[in-house]
């Protein structure tokens, strides 16, 4: 086991070095703009651009400059610093990511939740009015935009200018450590929309794959036991069927935590996803290279923390 | 039955049917027996006659929204046909136990074996987690598992499939259920294992004195272990008879298929082994009259129309639901015996006395009722003037015997060549819920 986890985070640092080189060329292959210019202001003299073209390196070719950047982040991890207002791209990632996982954790309660509870209640009684109800809401919720969902829902549910005046509306977040309440109030309908889609694939996915395993030969022996039939579907049951639950849980997690792009902007959430935005406007290599690095580490990670799980999840899995 | 002795276990009149997209499925449908404590029935019949949802259907675990269930289930006096599921849930596993065919999909790949016989203990018993874990490994050594202890605290694919069926026996075992209901129980394991399950289920029950139904295709299973065996086809029990009874003289001629596709190794080598001709039928769309008919060598015109009641035919004990008479079925089956060609109902030499028809539709190579030309089969009572077989192993009945209900004026069996009036019956897949 330790041996495979070692070999994993060992193509891990592979990936990770693939991806920014990805990045890398991209950036230079289809410059959203250039970053000299951006920098030097309104009405710049060709000369200040020129200057700032050196100051930033961008007058080395493009396979030099991605060497520095290897070469400092290597030896002294050290991500550089934005092209736009020289702020160190490793403390501007630090600052914002307790937002992001904040959003990140939350939603994933909230999806768990409400797809396993749904699931569950569905594949008890397929076909029953609950479950044609949930199932055409999940499928509603699969299909609608979540920025769409999360202005429909600042629209209702805003205390600014919403109908309903609920919960505070956008840019209202503050850290958790400045105002537990605040931060929780503010951070529910983030929370619901970003789970909403993902809780209606979960119901969906739960609902078929328990319905499978309540038809295999266990759960007949579980019956033939004489187990409650709360018991039969919560333990044995839900026990077969949560595997791959867990698999989307590990590796959505990890989606999310490399930055809610969509429900950051919309509720005007200071997180990695807005950062990356902000950093694709201003051409900020950096910047984008390091969210870019940042996001590809935890969909990597996730993935791992899957893998392993599996093996407690499933007795029969073993890694060599 | 006796009076005297109520039966541990009295089904009556079972019938279990399932709506489905293609139509009712009619899987059990008037099922009677009974058993006794101490007693073992075997039910034997191929995939799709009803003898698993039969014993499926007395642990309550048939029902479902789209099932129809009516008769009567009486255990130890309490009716299980109706009673509520939670009634039922406080019968399973207790008093009534179950083991089934593969014991590696049967048991939870993700629980320790511990764990699932701790769970069974505590579903009936008030009992802490150390007691019942202390019964579990005390059934586990029973049931012959070396090192219990250590191998309850492993998953069941850590096991060989005998001691996986092991474990299911002791897990059934647990709460020293009164009636054990084993579905198949060896089929999936090897022949050397399955007899040491034979074995060890004869003993539990010799020490525990609990009754067993045992539900198996294979006759050569059922022979080991069954004090009485019952005989499904589908969906009815056409034969019933104490073991002993019904292996020496089988009456009926599904059950003499049955034994003549088994394999023996008291008889020659070179016997061939006969396979029933045709399939099972249609549960949905099923055939009128005698169910058998459509595969039955000996069947008749009237075979088709009316339905042959479960009864006795001198011996009180040894039931069977044949149209044909009891001295010419005793008759038929001694020529089997003795090594007769097999009736073949739908090839056949080519004849060499009787004509080939020459009036109705040419001869269907699936139509069962073709004549079997040759060789004839003579009813038993008629002086024949050359018997051309030894006689029967059974003492045959004394007084001559009436000849057959169809008078049959020369040749001695004339099956009638009707081409059957409505299609064949196409056998579909059974559904087997």
């Amino acid at each position: 086991m330790t041996g495979y986890v070692v070999r994993r985070l060992l193509w891990t640092v592979v990936l990770l070095f693939v991806v920014s080189l990805i990045t890398f060329v991209i950036f230079y292959l289809l410059p959203s703009a250039d970053p000299a210019v951006l920098r030097a202001g309104r009405n710049p003299s060709p000369e200040v651009v020129a200057q700032i073209r050196v100051q930033l390196g961008l007058d080395r070719p493009w396979t030099v400059q991605f060497a520095h950047y290897l070469g400092r982040l290597v030896l002294h991890f050290d991500l550089g610093y934005s092209y736009h207002n020289d702020a160190s791209v490793k403390s501007e990632i630090f600052e914002r990511l307790p937002a992001t996982i904040s959003l990140a954790l939350g939603a994933l309660v909230v999806w768990l939740t409400a797809g396993i509870a749904i699931g569950v209640i569905s594949a008890m009684r397929p076909g029953s009015v609950f479950d044609r109800i949930a199932m055409g809401g999940a499928l509603v919720a699969i299909s609608a935009p979540v920025y769409w969902l999360g202005l429909v829902a600042l629209y209702l549910f805003a205390d600014d200018f919403g109908v309903l005046h609920v919960f505070p509306g956008a840019g209202s977040y503050v850290p958790l450590t400045h105002d537990p309440v605040r931060w929780f109030t503010s951070l529910i309908m983030p929370w619901c929309v970003l789970a909403s889609t993902y809780a209606a694939i979960y119901a969906r996915l739960l609902r078929a794959t328990l319905i499978e395993t309540l038809s295999q030969d266990f759960i007949r022996t579980a019956r033939a036991k004489g187990l409650r039939q709360r018991r039969v579907v919560l333990r044995h049951g839900l026990r077969g069927a949560i595997t791959p639950v867990v698999t989307a849980a590990g590796v959505d997690l990890g989606v999310v935590l490399g930055g809610a792009i969509l429900t950051e902007s919309v509720f005007n959430i200071p997180g990695i996803g807005r950062l990356a935005v902000d950093a694709i406007n201003d051409a900020d290599l950096p910047l984008i290279q390091g969210t870019v690095l940042v996001g590809a580490l935890f969909i990597v990670l996730a993935n791992l923390v899957v893998d392993v799980l599996y093996a407690f999840l499933d007795p029969r899995v073993r890694y060599s | 039955m006796s009076v005297a002795e109520t039966p541990l276990l009295a089904v009556r009149d079972l019938q279990v049917s399932f709506d489905t997209a293609d139509g009712v499925v009619h899987a059990v449908d008037g099922v009677s027996f009974d058993v006794r404590a101490g007693r073992t029935l075997g039910i034997v019949g191929e995939s799709g006659s009803g003898k698993t949802v039969s014993v499926l259907t007395i642990m309550g675990l048939t029902r479902a929204p789209h099932t129809r269930i009516a008769g009567s289930i009486r255990l130890a006096g309490r009716e299980l046909a109706t009673a509520t599921q939670d009634e039922l849930r406080r019968v399973r596993g207790d008093e009534v136990a179950m083991i089934f065919q593969d014991p590696l999909s049967s048991l939870h790949p993700y629980f320790k074996i511990a764990d699932q016989l701790v769970e069974a203990v505590r579903a009936h018993r008030a009992v802490g987690r150390g007691e019942a874990l202390r019964r579990a490994l005390e059934l586990l050594d029973l049931v012959g598992i070396p090192d219990a202890r250590r191998r309850a605290a492993g998953y069941p694919h850590e096991l060989s499939g005998g001691m996986r069926q092991r474990v299911m026996i002791a897990m059934a075992l647990v709460n020293d259920p009164k009636l054990l209901i084993a579905d198949e129980p060896t089929t999936a394991l090897d022949v050397t294992v399955q007899a040491q399950i034979l074995e060890l289920l004869g003993r539990m029950q010799a020490e525990r004195g609990m009754a067993i139904v045992i539900v198996s295709h294979d006759l050569g299973v059922v022979a080991g272990l069954a004090h009485d065996v019952a005989v499904m086809y589908a969906g009815q029990i056409v034969e019933q008879a104490p073991a002993a009874t019904l292996f020496s003289a089988p009456e009926h001629p599904y059950t003499w298929g049955l034994l003549r596709s088994m394999p023996r190794l008291d008889r020659p080598r070179e016997e061939d082994l006969v396979a029933i001709p045709g399939r099972p039928p249609s549960l949905i769309h099923r055939p009128g009259g005698c169910r058998f008919h459509p595969r039955c060598p000996y069947v008749r015109e009237a075979h088709r129309r009316v339905q042959p009641e479960l009864v006795a035919d001198g011996d009180p004990q040894h039931l069977t639901a044949c149209l044909l008479e009891g001295p010419q079925r005793r008759a038929l089956w001694a020529r089997l015996r003795a090594g007769d060609a097999p009736p073949p109902p739908t090839t056949g030499p080519p004849p060499t006395t009787a004509p080939p028809p020459t009036t109705g539709p040419p001869p269907r190579p699936s139509a069962p009722a073709e004549p079997p030309a040759a060789p004839p089969v003579p009813p038993p009572a008629e002086p024949s003037p050359a018997p051309p077989v030894p006689p029967p192993a059974e003492p045959s009945p004394g007084p001559p015997v009436p000849p057959p209900a169809e008078p049959s004026p020369g040749p001695p069996v004339p099956p009638p060549a009707e081409p059957s009036p409505g299609p064949p019956v196409p056998p579909p897949a059974e559904p087997e819920p």
